[in-house]
């Protein structure tokens, strides 16, 4: 198991109910985390509609993940 | 230069403080919260941003503008928060020695901005509804 700082933003966030948690997962790659997150808490959006972040940068969802990485699951953005 | 802010857009410390001494053209974009969107009045919006990974996004971004637009320097600065009617969500200035190309990178800049960055707006209206926009 490793532990992964795990940030929501907008409807991801109000669906989780907050904005950042510590999480423990045996996922190996950032999208298997997601489904992992999305199943276990009912969230609606599904993968192919989202972005992925680890550490500040926008990474593929086959990319791996490990201890200590921040990941941010990013939904349609809005900006401007 | 790039930046988030929760407070309202000060332009005038912006302007002043980036001009080159080549600086023949300057470019500004303000986007402002319109009252109307879709047929709804519009009686605020909630704005939220990831601010590390939009400045990194927005670095990049940059860095594609300088190279395609013989510009001298960008700067932009986008809110978070509650806005209201009229209120100004990003502010965008761009200075060139001369104005074609301040224009077409002032352009670039924003809709690539509203393409990349991670940020994402919730739309309130008078008749009690509210949404988060470009949501599947």
């Amino acid at each position: 198991m490793i532990e992964i700082n795990v940030t929501y933003y907008a409807m991801l966030r109000e669906q989780r109910g907050c904005s950042n948690e510590r999480v423990q997962t045996e996922a190996k790659e950032a999208g298997a985390l997601y489904d992992e997150l999305a199943a276990r808490h009912g969230l609606s959006l599904p993968q192919s509609k989202l972005k992925a972040a680890r550490n500040n940068e926008f990474v593929a969802w086959s990319t791996p993940i490990q201890q200590g990485d921040r990941i941010e699951f990013i939904p349609p953005v809005a900006g401007g | 230069m790039f930046a988030l802010t929760d407070r309202p857009i000060e332009e005038h410390p912006l302007r002043q403080g980036g001009m080159h001494n080549n600086g023949g053209a300057l470019v500004l974009f303000e986007g402002h919260v319109r009252p109307m969107n879709k047929g709804r009045e519009v009686s605020h919006m909630e704005y939220e941003g990831a601010e590390a990974l939009a400045a990194n996004e927005f670095a990049r971004i940059e860095r594609e503008c300088l190279d395609r637009y013989d510009v001298l320097e960008i700067q932009c600065v986008h809110r978070t928060g509650t806005l209201h009617v009229g209120d100004m969500a990003v502010w965008i200035a761009v200075l060139a020695a001369h104005r074609a190309p301040a224009f077409d990178a002032c352009r670039y800049i924003i809709d690539e901005l509203k393409q990349r960055l991670p940020l994402w707006k919730k739309e309130f209206y008078s008749n009690g509804t509210s949404e988060w926009l470009n949501t599947p």
